[in-house]
């Protein structure tokens, strides 16, 4: 039986078979346990180096990996895009190769462009974690979502998701997508006609026009929230305009099952595409997706990096 | 075409070509192990006091079981529940880096303080020493245990490191080559200890 890890990097969600899901899943449901510690910390990944390479914004994804690496006593390097390099004019793939030099053990990178993170992986020797790239996928939101659903719901297969909002511009949709129906749940999205990808429905998703149809009878509804540093047009008359139609608010929620479970990736609008009596309600488990997201990254670091020195694996 | 060539290529190897005939020795058996464990539990209470102030760690995944026979012998003997941990040490192994195979993380589920407990760690094989040295660093990441003793069914010595067990269900002389099965009940198995030529690992 061969159930070892084989991959060096983790590019995104398409890539990985419901196998390796489900290990990520199993491994992060065992590191949930170390945070709950009073010392919070076990000596893994001690003398290895986690560089996080952040040229977007970022709170809680970069704090995350930060805590994990730190959890297992890897030591962490954080770089933004204003205090490096960059911004005197060196191209992405050299800031790569100068890192190298220092011979980190791991990049997590973020960036606005699509694609970054697999250029990277090519140029560097070491194991690269995307951490968010452009509009194509997240990977680590998507497990921590897929840890949160199959904690609360105790499976995954045969859920139905409902993705609302901004799913276009949505590299957490994407993720999830590529997630949710890998591991045999249904999923339907629903937004905008502007926001919503022509021929989405060939990622073997339902595409609906209406919040209220989408939500009814699934198990789970999951809020995006609206890109606009993504958008380059005029995707909706107005935000107030978007909220009323495609905001999640009590009354839409009358259409859901009673025991729906409520997500959003954050960072939340209130009042937009939530209100705020949907976020801080029974059925939202934002703070858990939170917490599990620390797991998440702390297991995928475990397993990147604990398979050894055999430079084969590609 | 596809159908009459995966008929062709879809033999299967029979999984048993290939090995080679094992020597096998049986050195405890039900009853000798039950005996080794009441002696131990005993042994435990004796040197504690009795069962007050005492935990039991079992280590994953042989642990696991000794710990909650040692657990019900003590039941038995003073009507006293002691609580029972699982620690589960991959974390802190020292050869994570050496193998090429990922092992897989389990949880560790120790619901209570471990401070000022005579805190008895419980493995079934005590080999090179190494499990114990990574489960004593973890257990001082639980708390601050008043002593942290050590319980093992079976002493096959090798050690690598200055490590010596408080309980001893049997010392057995083996060779670094040879391998020692515990195999129990609670798996499914005859309750019983075997020790086997050739090297698994």
């Amino acid at each position: 039986m061969n159930n070892g890890w084989q991959k060096r990097h983790l590019l995104g969600i398409q890539g990985l078979s419901a196998t390796e899901i489900e290990q990520i899943l199993t491994t992060a449901a065992s590191m949930k346990e170390v945070s709950q510690r009073p010392i919070k910390k076990v000596p893994t990944l001690r003398g290895k180096t986690v560089v996080n390479l952040f040229f977007e914004p970022s709170t809680r994804t970069r704090t995350s990996f930060e805590i994990a690496a730190k959890r297992l006593s890897a030591d962490t390097i954080n770089l933004t895009a204003n205090t490096s390099s960059l911004t005197k004019g060196e191209t992405l793939v050299d800031t790569a190769r100068t890192l190298e030099a220092m011979a980190p053990d791991v990049i997590v990178v973020r960036h606005s462009v699509s694609g970054v993170p697999h250029l990277l992986a090519r140029w560097v020797r070491c194991s690269v974690v995307n951490a968010g790239d452009g509009m194509n996928e997240h990977p680590t939101q998507a497990l921590l979502d897929l840890m949160t659903v199959k904690e609360r719901k105790g499976k995954i297969q045969g859920l139905k998701i409902a993705i609302v909002g901004d799913v276009a511009h949505s590299r957490v949709a994407r993720s999830n997508i590529w997630g949710f129906t890998k591991m045999g749940a249904s999923v339907r999205v629903a937004g905008p006609r502007t926001m919503l990808p022509l021929e989405i429905e060939r990622l073997g998703v339902e595409a609906f026009d209406r919040v209220e149809s989408a939500i009814e009878g699934v198990d789970i509804i999951m809020m995006l929230r609206l890109q606009l540093e993504r958008q380059d047009g005029a995707y909706f008359p107005s935000t107030r305009e978007y909220a009323r139609f495609f905001g999640l608010d009590l009354q839409k929620l009358r259409q859901a099952r009673p025991d729906v479970m409520i997500m959003h990736p954050g960072p939340i609008h209130r009042g937009i595409e939530i209100a705020t009596e949907v976020a801080d309600g029974p059925y939202s488990v934002i703070l858990e997706q939170v917490a599990n997201g620390v797991a998440i990254r702390m297991a995928l670091l475990y397993l990147l990096l604990g398979q050894g020195n055999e430079d084969t694996n590609p | 075409m596809g159908t009459f060539l995966s008929g062709v290529f879809g033999w299967k190897k029979c999984p048993h070509v290939g090995e080679f005939m094992q020597t096998e020795r049986k050195i405890l058996d039900a009853e000798a192990m039950d005996r080794a464990l009441s002696r131990m539990a005993h042994e435990i209470l004796e040197r504690n006091q009795g069962a007050k102030n005492v935990v039991l760690v079992g280590i994953r995944t042989g642990g696991v079981f000794i710990a909650q026979r040692l657990g019900a012998k003590i039941r038995e003997f003073e009507r006293i529940e002691v609580p029972i941990g699982i620690m589960d040490i991959t974390l802190y192994r020292d050869d994570i880096a050496l193998r090429n195979k990922t092992p897989q993380v389990r949880a560790t589920e120790i619901p209570f303080s471990l401070d000022d407990k005579n805190v008895v760690l419980v493995d079934d094989v005590l080999f090179t020493g190494r499990s114990i040295r990574a489960a004593m660093d973890a257990i001082v990441d639980f708390g601050r245990p008043q002593t942290l003793q050590l319980a093992v069914l079976i002493d096959r010595g090798h050690r690598e490191l200055p490590i010596r067990p408080d309980y001893v269900g049997k010392n057995i002389p083996t060779s670094r080559h040879e391998n020692v099965e515990v195999s129990l009940k609670e798996s499914g198995k005859e309750d019983q200890v075997l020790i086997r030529e050739g090297s698994v690992e």
